[in-house]
C-alpha cells in the first residue's frame, strides 16, 4: 500500500519548500518536490526598459544577488554587444566571488551541520561534541563563523557599496573605481579572510586542500592532525556513510565562471562519465506538471513565456522543468569541479553523486577561489577605465550564462521598440528541484530521494534532510 | 521577548542582510537584548512537523508570540485566495497564516519594504496582487487594514529598506524587547524614526560635488549623482551614508543612484531608475523642503562658481586635481 505524505515548511533552505512522499513498505517510492511561492518577475520585466532590469533582477534572491546582477550584466553587455574594460571584469568576478563563497559558508555552518546536532544521533561517538559545535543558533561555529563572515562582506562595501542589492555590476563594468589604498584594504581583508578558513575550517593552507587528489588521499588528510570544521564533516560522512547517500542524475552541467582574459577560470561543459559538449541551444523549459498555462512544446527559453494558472490537472509545483536535450542534470558546486577537471571532484562522482561530494566540492571551492581573488585584486589597475557606457538598440537580444554558488543560471533577454518583450531566468534550483516532464522524468531531487527509508507518521528520517540540502537550494530563485 | 519571523512574496534579502551585522554574531547580539528566536525559516533547527506544529499553535494562541516579524510582500492572488503562496505543507494561503498570527501577537513588524509597502514584488502589472501588512503602495490599508492597532496601540512597525540595514532591525527589536518603542518614535510611513528621519544625502562623501553642482554624466565618474544619474539621497529617509553598510559601502559611495528604497511606491518610479527626469533642464524630484526657484538660483550661481578642481574631477574615475595646499603668511 502506497502513502502519501507531504513534508513541510522545510527550513534552512533560502525560501519555500514542500516535499510529497509517496510511501510504500517504509521507503520513498516516488517524491514530488513543490515549490509553493510564486512572485512574477518575468511578467514584472515585460515593458521594462533593459537597464531597469538591473534594479529588478537582484532583488529576485537575497542570496544570489550578485549572480543575479552578473547574468543580467552578461544579457545586457551581449544584447548592446560590448566588453568591459579589464577592471571592471575582475570587479565582478571579485564581487561574485565574495558572494559565492560567502554562500558556500552560510550554508555549511547555518544550513547543512546542524542537522548532524540533531537529537536522532545520540550515541554516535562524534555527537555530543558537534552539539556544542554545529547547533543551532547557539553553536561554537555559527557564532564563530558570522562575524568571519561579516569581516569578508566588508568586501562588498568597498567594491559595491552593499549587500544584497548592488547596481554596480554593469554590462559596460564596474560603478565603484578603486583607488591603490582601497585595494589595500581589499588585500587585507581578504588575509583575514584567508586566516578563519585555514584556522577554523580546514586546519591546513588552502592550498594543501586544493591540492587533494582523491577521495583516498582525502581520507589520508582526513586521518591528520590538524583539526578544522572539514575534518569533522569528514568523520561523520565516514560514519554514516553520506558518501552512497542521495544519488541523482550523475550528469552535470556547468555554465562557467569568473572570466579571465581569454577564458573562464571555470570553464563550461558538460560530464556524464566523461566529457561531452554543452549544447546551449537543447535547452528547454517543461511546464506539464507546473502550474503555467501550457504553450505546447518545451520551449527554449529564448522563446519561453510565464503565464501562471491557478488549477491544472497534474500540475504540483511552480517550478518548470528545464532539461538539456530531454534529460535531467544536476547543477552545483561539485558539477563545477566535475566538469574543470578537478581530480578530486571527478573522483568522488566516480560511483555516484552523494551528499558528502556535494559538500566537499563546495569547501574545495572555498580553497580554490580565494587564491584566484588574491591574483584579481592585484590585477586592478588604478587610473585605468572601470566602465563603458551602454547603448542599447531598440531590436535585440542577449543572453547571459554564469555559475551561482548553487550552479548555473541563465537569463535570455529580447528588446523590441526599446523595451523588454521577453526576458526568461533559469536558475540552478530550478534544475536540481524540478518537477517531472512530459515524459514522466522525476527532477534531481526527486530522483535522489527515491528509495530513501521513511515511515509515514515518524519523524522524517534525518537522510532525507541531508539530501535536500546537500543541494543548497534557493527556493527564491528557483521560481521567481 | 519571543520572536517569530515568516516569510512570504520577498527574496530572503532582509535576512541576509541582517546575517551581515558587524557587531559580533547576530545570534549572540540578540541574546544579549534578550530576544529569543521562537522560529525562522532559514536559522532555526526544528523544520517540518516540529515547525508547523509551533505555527499551528501560535495561530491558535496555545503558544505566545510577543514580535511577528514578516519578510516579503503578501500576495492575495490570484482573484483574493492567496493561492501564490501557500504556507509549505499545507493547502492553506500564506496570508492566513498571517492574518491570524498578527492577530494574536504583541507587536507586528514588517520588516522590508516588501512587507511594509508591497515593494518590488508590486512593481510593473503586480501579477501576484503583492501588498504590505499596512500599506498597499502609498495607501494606508494592506492586508491587515489601516485600523490595525497591536496590543500596545501600535501600527505596524515598518522596517523599511530593500534590504533594510542589519542595524535597523536589531534596534527596532532591541527597542521594543526593553519596551521603549512608543507611536511618537515612529514617522508617518510607521517606519523607526532613528532612522527614517535622517536623509541618506547626510554624510555623501559626493557632497562637495554636490554644492557646486559638479555632476556625473556616466557611471564611475566621481561627480554628484543627482543631477543626471538618477539619485534621490537628497530626499530618501535613511540614515546610510552615516551608518555604513558593509564596512565603508552604501549605495552612493559605491557609485550608483539612491533609488529611494525606503519609500513606497520606489519599485515604480515612473523613469528609468539611472537617469534624473527633468523638465526644461531641472530635475523633478527636489531635495526635501527646498523650494523650486531657490533651488534653481543656487544651482546656477554653485555651477558658476566651481572651482575648477572639483568640475574637472567630476568627469574622472579618480583624483586629478588635488586640493591645493594653504601656506600660512608671515
Amino acid at each position: 500500500m502506497t502513502t502519501r505524505r507531504v513534508v513541510g515548511p522545510f527550513n534552512r533552505v533560502e525560501g519555500d519548500l514542500e516535499i510529497s512522499l509517496d510511501i510504500s513498505d517504509g521507503r520513498v517510492a516516488a517524491a514530488y518536490v513543490n515549490s509553493p511561492l510564486y512572485r512574477g518577475f518575468e511578467q514584472i520585466l515585460q515593458g521594462k526598459l533593459p537597464a531597469d532590469a538591473l534594479v529588478l533582477v537582484p532583488r529576485i534572491c537575497g542570496i544570489c544577488s550578485v549572480a543575479q546582477s552578473a547574468a543580467s550584466a552578461l544579457a545586457l553587455a551581449d544584447a548592446a554587444g560590448m566588453v568591459p574594460p579589464a577592471n571592471g571584469r575582475l570587479a565582478a568576478n571579485l564581487s561574485l566571488a565574495v558572494e559565492n563563497l560567502a554562500d558556500h559558508l552560510t550554508h555549511f555552518y547555518l544550513f547543512f551541520m546542524p542537522d548532524f546536532a540533531r537529537a536522532d544521533y545520540a550515541g554516535r561517538p562524534w555527537h555530543a561534541a558537534v552539539v556544542e559545535r554545529f547547533r543551532a543558533t547557539v553553536g561554537s561555529a555559527p557564532n564563530q563563523m558570522l562575524p568571519a563572515r561579516a569581516r569578508f562582506m566588508q568586501m562588498m562595501g568597498l567594491l559595491a557599496g552593499k549587500w544584497p542589492h548592488t547596481l554596480a555590476v554593469q554590462p559596460g563594468g564596474s560603478t565603484r573605481p578603486l583607488q591603490s589604498s582601497e585595494i589595500f584594504r581589499l588585500h587585507r581583508t581578504l588575509r583575514e579572510f584567508r586566516e578563519f578558513l585555514e584556522a577554523v575550517s580546514f586546519g591546513a593552507k588552502l592550498e594543501d586542500v586544493a591540492a587533494i587528489a582523491s577521495r583516498k588521499e582525502l581520507e589520508a588528510w582526513r586521518r591528520k592532525a590538524g583539526g578544522g570544521d572539514l575534518r569533522t564533516f569528514l568523520t561523520i560522512a565516514e560514519d554514516l556513510d553520506l558518501w552512497h547517500l542521495g544519488r541523482a542524475t550523475d550528469r552535470f552541467m556547468s555554465y562557467g565562471c569568473y572570466q579571465e582574459e581569454e577564458r573562464r577560470l571555470f570553464p563550461a561543459g558538460l560530464w556524464h562519465g566523461g566529457a561531452l559538449e554543452l549544447d546551449i541551444a537543447a535547452i528547454a523549459e517543461d511546464i506539464s506538471h507546473a502550474w503555467y498555462a501550457a504553450a505546447g512544446l518545451p520551449q527554449h527559453p529564448a522563446a519561453g513565456s510565464t503565464l501562471p494558472v491557478a488549477e491544472k490537472d497534474g500540475a504540483y509545483s511552480w517550478c518548470k522543468a528545464p532539461r538539456l536535450a530531454g534529460q535531467v542534470v544536476e547543477t552545483g558546486a561539485l558539477a563545477r569541479q566535475v566538469v574543470v577537471g578537478h581530480p578530486l571532484a571527478r573522483d568522488m562522482v566516480d560511483g555516484g553523486g552523494s551528499v558528502a561530494a556535494r559538500v566537499v566540492a563546495r569547501l574545495l571551492e572555498l580553497a580554490l577561489v580565494l587564491p584566484a581573488m588574491e591574483r584579481w585584486l592585484t590585477e586592478l589597475a588604478p587610473g585605468e577605465a572601470w566602465c563603458v557606457a551602454a547603448q542599447f538598440a531598440d531590436e535585440t537580444s542577449g543572453v547571459g550564462l554564469i555559475e551561482a554558488a548553487r550552479g548555473s543560471l541563465g537569463h535570455w533577454l529580447t528588446v523590441r521598440r526599446g523595451r523588454i518583450h521577453n526576458y526568461q531566468i533559469i536558475a540552478p534550483t530550478t534544475w536540481n528541484f524540478s518537477p517531472r516532464d512530459t515524459a514522466g522524468q522525476p527532477g534531481a531531487l526527486e530522483q535522489a530521494l527515491a528509495g530513501l527509508p521513511a515511515g509515514v507518521s515518524e519523524a522524517l528520517p534525518a537522510a532525507i534532510h541531508h539530501v535536500v540540502r546537500s543541494f543548497d537550494p534557493c527556493m527564491v530563485c528557483t521560481v521567481h | 521577548m519571543n520572536l517569530l519571523w515568516l516569510q512570504s512574496g520577498g527574496c530572503g534579502g532582509c535576512t541576509l542582510s541582517w546575517l551581515g551585522s558587524e557587531h559580533g554574531s547576530l545570534f549572540r547580539e540578540l541574546a544579549d537584548e534578550g530576544i529569543e528566536l521562537l522560529w525562522h525559516p532559514s536559522l532555526s533547527e526544528a523544520g517540518v512537523d516540529q515547525a508547523r506544529e509551533l505555527i499551528e499553535q501560535c495561530a491558535d494562541g496555545r503558544a505566545a508570540v510577543d514580535v511577528l516579524c514578516i519578510e516579503g510582500s503578501l500576495l492575495r492572488g490570484p482573484r483574493g485566495t492567496g493561492g501564490f503562496h501557500r504556507f509549505g505543507g499545507g493547502a492553506q494561503p500564506m496570508i492566513d497564516w498571517v492574518r491570524r498570527i498578527a492577530g494574536r501577537a504583541r507587536h507586528v513588524v514588517a520588516i522590508g519594504s516588501c512587507s511594509s509597502w508591497g515593494g518590488i514584488t508590486a512593481a510593473g502589472m503586480n501579477p501576484t496582487d503583492a501588498c504590505g501588512l499596512q500599506y498597499d503602495g502609498e495607501a494606508s490599508g494592506g492586508l491587515l487594514g489601516p485600523e490595525f492597532r497591536d496590543a500596545a496601540g501600535l501600527p505596524v512597525i515598518n522596517v523599511a529598506g530593500c534590504p533594510p540595514h542589519p542595524d535597523w532591525i536589531t534596534e527596532t527589536l532591541a527597542a521594543l524587547a526593553h519596551g521603549k518603542l512608543r507611536s511618537e518614535h515612529l514617522d508617518d510611513y510607521g517606519r523607526p524614526r532613528f532612522y527614517a528621519d535622517q536623509l541618506v544625502h547626510h554624510g555623501c562623501p559626493r557632497n562637495e560635488y554636490y554644492e557646486f553642482k559638479a555632476s556625473a554624466s556616466r557611471h564611475s565618474e566621481q561627480g554628484c549623482l543627482m543631477e543626471q544619474l538618477g539619485c534621490k539621497g537628497t530626499q530618501a529617509h535613511a540614515d546610510c551614508n552615516q551608518r555604513l553598510w558593509n564596512g565603508e559601502g552604501s549605495c552612493l559611495r559605491g557609485g550608483y543612484a539612491c533609488i529611494r528604497c525606503t519609500d513606497p511606491g520606489f519599485e515604480e518610479p515612473g523613469h528609468a531608475f539611472e537617469t534624473t527626469p527633468k523638465v526644461a533642464g531641472i530635475p523633478i524630484g527636489l531635495p526635501a523642503d527646498m523650494p523650486k526657484a531657490w533651488f534653481i538660483a543656487l544651482a546656477a550661481l554653485s555651477k558658476s562658481a566651481t572651482p575648477a578642481r572639483v568640475r574637472e574631477n567630476a568627469h574622472s574615475d579618480h583624483l586629478l586635481r588635488a586640493p591645493s595646499v594653504k601656506r600660512s603668511k608671515r
